[in-house]
């Protein structure tokens, strides 16, 4: 039994597993307070084109040395100038605009990446390394998780109101434009911290399962947002745990475990879960009122 | 040594009750990025204590007026003062209050009926957004007044439709705002839900707020609005309703849109009773003209 | 000229390159086909969602021993249907679920991927090995793609409806629902038949950029899907041999090349390119 025990505790005798836990929860807890508000309006395709369409910039910042949250940036600036460009000016569905932008800005990524292999792995880009992070890629992950988080948590009631009744909130003298570049911005600079962590193709994950899995359980929005933190920080820290003995895909396990706790509260969730609501049904059906 | 005499305290901004309510709209012209021009040359002028109709058929502009009166759109012509302010101004001071229609929210979102109610005093709250004992009994008042408060811990999906209305009214008057618009607020509401509404903006009304209500419900109006805007794309016709909402001014404006059944002689009487009765309708409440009797007699009997 | 010439034939010399271009042929025809229809659902989530989600049925069928097309499209179509599930019994938004649903099946495909022991590279699901592909592969693919695209032209006309207005269709008699899944099994069919050629990644690109293209081209949704596949096959073809050419990830040439084409047709197109109103 202490063996078992013995085994257990060792991820946490690393040094860079220490790290990995520890920056996975940061990353997993900030993304989580986005996906409050992002899977309220359902913006998961939105979620999936930001991590795709800033490959091409880290992939640049990689080859050329630069800070890969540069990178990132100009590439997210040129996807969103590109969306705006075709929307304003041609017929094509918004959803068709957002998959035919991330799809080309991601397929150059993946063309730099298979040009100069030995400058950037499209491995780490696409499903994320965190168990070998960078102290520097840490100090950068650190400092956005940091600013974000400070700003929602500043600013999570006016973001609020702004997405339930837009109207309402200039009424009320918010500056709705201002608030609402501001949360795209957070949700950009997360994107590229969550990179890091899970890769590319799993953010969406982490920037809307917490959320959707805290909705299930709750019917005030204050509570939803303690709650998905609290998910995706747990299951980030546990999921990066876990993948040691798995020897990788942490990104994988994070969202697996993420996932799961949604089928949980999806079936047993008291008031919004399937089961309660089979036994409302069943209860309101026996006795007439 | 005498204590030092206290700094003069900095001058505070106004409260918002310190506003008088009104609406001040000129030349105002709409034009859309697609070249759509949605008003032209739109002018008209409210004051205090006022309950206002704004009435047109779909299209004709009013959706766009008030986007004009929150500051969504800007006019490529004219201009729109709130309460002698400029829209951005008076918006910053909680000058508007808005009721939505029903199909701009998301009735799943998770926020409880006092939850919303207490969003109409952000404005007023301090920063970090926590409510103060005012705002707490601001709320309950609000709540109390639209007869809601035994719903406040209820999630606003489990509402019927008249009990939403008056959940966003409640917030509109916990907001206190001296301006309140109001987007078809008779859509899919019960009789006596409609009467309770009308109540409020009465009592409102003597309190000096302005209401502007968008509306199709034309049957109503007379009954408790005291003046009216017909619109289609520009002013047709603006001032007390028993002024301008007669039987001429909506057929000239209406004509052939609005449901128009005229009864008279054999149809409507068993004798030689020469009057006829005039039926206009949007899809709404309709609004009855009798003989050669308009509207003003009806507002009269209230 | 002969450069131009030389260019194109010495790549073609090598039977590997024919069987490439072979398979980005039959992958363009059916995927330029289900963009059409996709792009107007605006089904473009689905796609991304479905493709995602067949990396855990690619893994458990070589675990069973089944081919990887029947896994892969189990798995694929399961999403769809998952997704529909989950949406209906909770109130969770459908767009909301998809993403929950399709990134939990592709992180759980990956933990599976790392643990199980597969002759498939990694990097060869996600983002296609058209250079790699054998005559089997071949003639796999033809089978599904060619399946697909006969009974997708049979029920074009039928499908067109139900995507453009499917209150009208159930009101004239048209069986909706099986339309509807019809649908997404002809998707689910689309992707399988293309991840040899550009994984599962940027099959997506495939599925939305030819319908995008041909519709800022054309009115009339039949010459759509000409437009759209041959669109599809210029850049599937030119793709795969610069691809030869510069050494580099051939799923992300074809997806360039027909970023470029989107353009084009974008700035030039001749009532609705950009440069064209301007003048």
């Amino acid at each position: 039994m202490s063996e078992l025990l013995g085994e257990l505790i060792v991820p946490f005798t690393y040094q860079y597993m220490f790290k990995a836990m520890w920056v996975s929860a940061l990353v997993g807890g900030v993304c989580a307070f986005l996906s409050a508000y992002l899977m309220l309006k359902g913006w998961s395709l939105m979620g999936d084109a930001l991590a795709h369409s800033i490959v091409p910039g880290v992939a640049a910042a990689y080859i050329m040395g630069a800070p890969f949250a540069i990178g990132a940036f100009f590439a997210g600036i040129l996807a969103s100038l590109a969306m705006y460009v075709v929307r304003q000016t041609s017929r094509l569905r918004e959803d068709a605009i957002i998959g035919l932008v991330f799809t080309s800005l991601f397929a150059l990524g993946l063309l730099m990446a298979s040009i100069w292999p030995t400058s950037v792995s499209i491995q780490t880009v696409v499903l994320g390394n965190i168990l070998a992070i960078s102290d520097e890629d840490v100090v950068q992950i650190a400092l956005i998780a940091a600013v974000s988080l400070a700003v929602l948590v500043l600013f999570w009631k006016d973001l609020m109101v702004t997405f339930f009744d837009e109207s309402h909130a200039r009424s009320i003298g918010l500056r709705t434009t201002l608030l609402k570049a501001v949360f795209f911005t957070l949700l950009s600079a997360c994107t590229v911290a969550a990179l890091q962590a899970v890769g590319a193709c799993l953010v969406i994950a982490m920037v809307v399962t917490p959320g959707a899995t805290a909705y299930l359980l709750t019917d005030r929005f204050g509570r939803l947002v303690a709650l998905s933190v609290a998910i995706g920080a747990v299951t980030s820290f546990v999921g990066a745990y876990v993948s040691y003995f798995l020897d990788g895909a942490t990104g994988g396990v994070i969202v697996s475990l993420q996932t799961l706790l949604f089928l949980a509260a999806f079936y047993l969730a008291p008031k919004h879960g399937v089961f309660a609501a089979r036994r409302r049904h069943l209860s309101a059906g026996a006795s007439p009122s | 040594m005498n204590a030092p005499t206290p700094a003069p305290r900095p001058a505070a901004v106004p409260a918002a009750g310190a506003l008088t309510a009104a609406i001040d709209v000129r030349d105002l012209t709409v034009t859309y990025s697609n070249g759509f021009t949605a008003v032209h040359d739109t002018s008209f002028e409210l004051g205090p204590g006022t309950i206002c109709a704004l009435v047109g058929i779909n299209g004709s502009g009013k959706s766009t007026i008030f986007k004009s009166i929150m500051g969504f759109v800007r006019p490529a012509r004219g201009e729109v003062r709130l309460c002698g302010l400029p829209v951005d101004a008076a918006l910053s001071r909680n000058a508007v209050a808005y009721v939505p229609q029903s199909e701009d929210i998301d009735w799943n979102f998770p926020v409880l009926v006092e939850d919303v109610v207490m969003m109409g005093r952000y404005g007023h709250m301090n920063f970090l957004r926590i409510p103060s004992r005012a705002d707490r009994a601001k709320v309950d008042e609000a709540l109390a007044r639209v007869g809601m408060s035994d719903y406040r811990k209820r999630q606003i999906g489990e509402l019927s439709g008249g009990q939403r209305k008056r959940v966003f009214l409640a917030r509109s008057i916990a907001q206190e705002g001296r301006i309140i618009l109001l987007d078809e607020p008779f859509t899919g509401v019960d009789a006596t839900t409609e009467a309770a509404i009308i109540g409020l903006l009465r009592e409102l009304r003597a309190a000096g707020h302005l209401m502007l209500v968008s509306t199709h419900n034309l049957g109503s109006v007379p009954e408790f609005c005291d003046q009216v805007v017909l619109i289609n794309r520009t002013v047709l016709a603006a001032g007390p309703t028993s002024q301008v909402f007669t039987q001429a001014n909506l057929e000239r404006a209406f004509g052939g849109v609005l449901r128009n059944v005229s009864l008279g002689g054999a149809a409507l009487h068993e004798d030689d009773d020469p009057r006829r009765v005039t039926v206009l309708t949007d899809d709404e409440r309709p609004l009855v003209f009798y003989g050669e009797r308009d509207a003003h007699k009806e507002a009269d009997r209230n | 000229m002969s450069a131009l010439l030389d260019w194109i034939t010495v790549p073609l010399s090598y039977p590997f390159m024919q069987r490439a271009l072979v398979v980005a042929l039959l992958v363009a025809a059916v995927c330029g086909v289900l963009s059409c229809y996709l792009v107007l659902r605006g089904w473009s989530l689905m796609g991304d969602a479905i493709s995602h989600a067949v990396l855990p049925g690619i893994v458990v069928s070589y675990v069973v021993g089944l081919p990887l097309a029947v896994g892969a499209f189990a798995a694929g179509l399961s999403c769809a249907l998952l997704t529909g599930y989950f949406k209906e019994n909770s109130r969770v938004k459908e767009d909301t679920v998809m993403g929950v649903v399709f990134s939990g099946m592709f992180g759980f495909g990956l933990v599976l991927f790392t643990k199980v022991e597969t002759d498939q590279h990694l990097n060869h699901v996600l983002f296609g090995d058209v250079l790699g592909v054998s005559l089997r592969d071949l003639v796999e693919t033809a089978l599904i793609a060619g399946g697909t695209l006969l009974i997708v032209l049979a029920k074009r006309r039928d499908l067109l409806l139900y995507c453009f207005d499917p209150n009208h269709a159930r009101s004239i008699g048209l069986p909706v629902r099986v339309l509807h899944y019809g649908l997404l099994v002809l998707l689910s069919l689309t992707i399988v038949a293309s991840l040899k050629a550009v994984g599962i990644i940027l099959v997506i690109a495939m599925l939305i950029a030819p319908g995008a293209t041909a519709h800022l081209l054309t009115d009339s949704f039949g010459r759509m899907l000409v437009i759209a596949v041959a669109v599809a096959a210029v850049a599937a073809l030119s793709g795969t041999l610069i691809s030869f050419h510069i050494d580099a990830a051939t799923g992300a040439c074809i997806v360039l090349v027909q970023a470029l084409l989107f353009a084009l047709a974008f700035l030039f197109a001749p009532k609705r390119g950009v440069l064209v109103r301007a003048n």
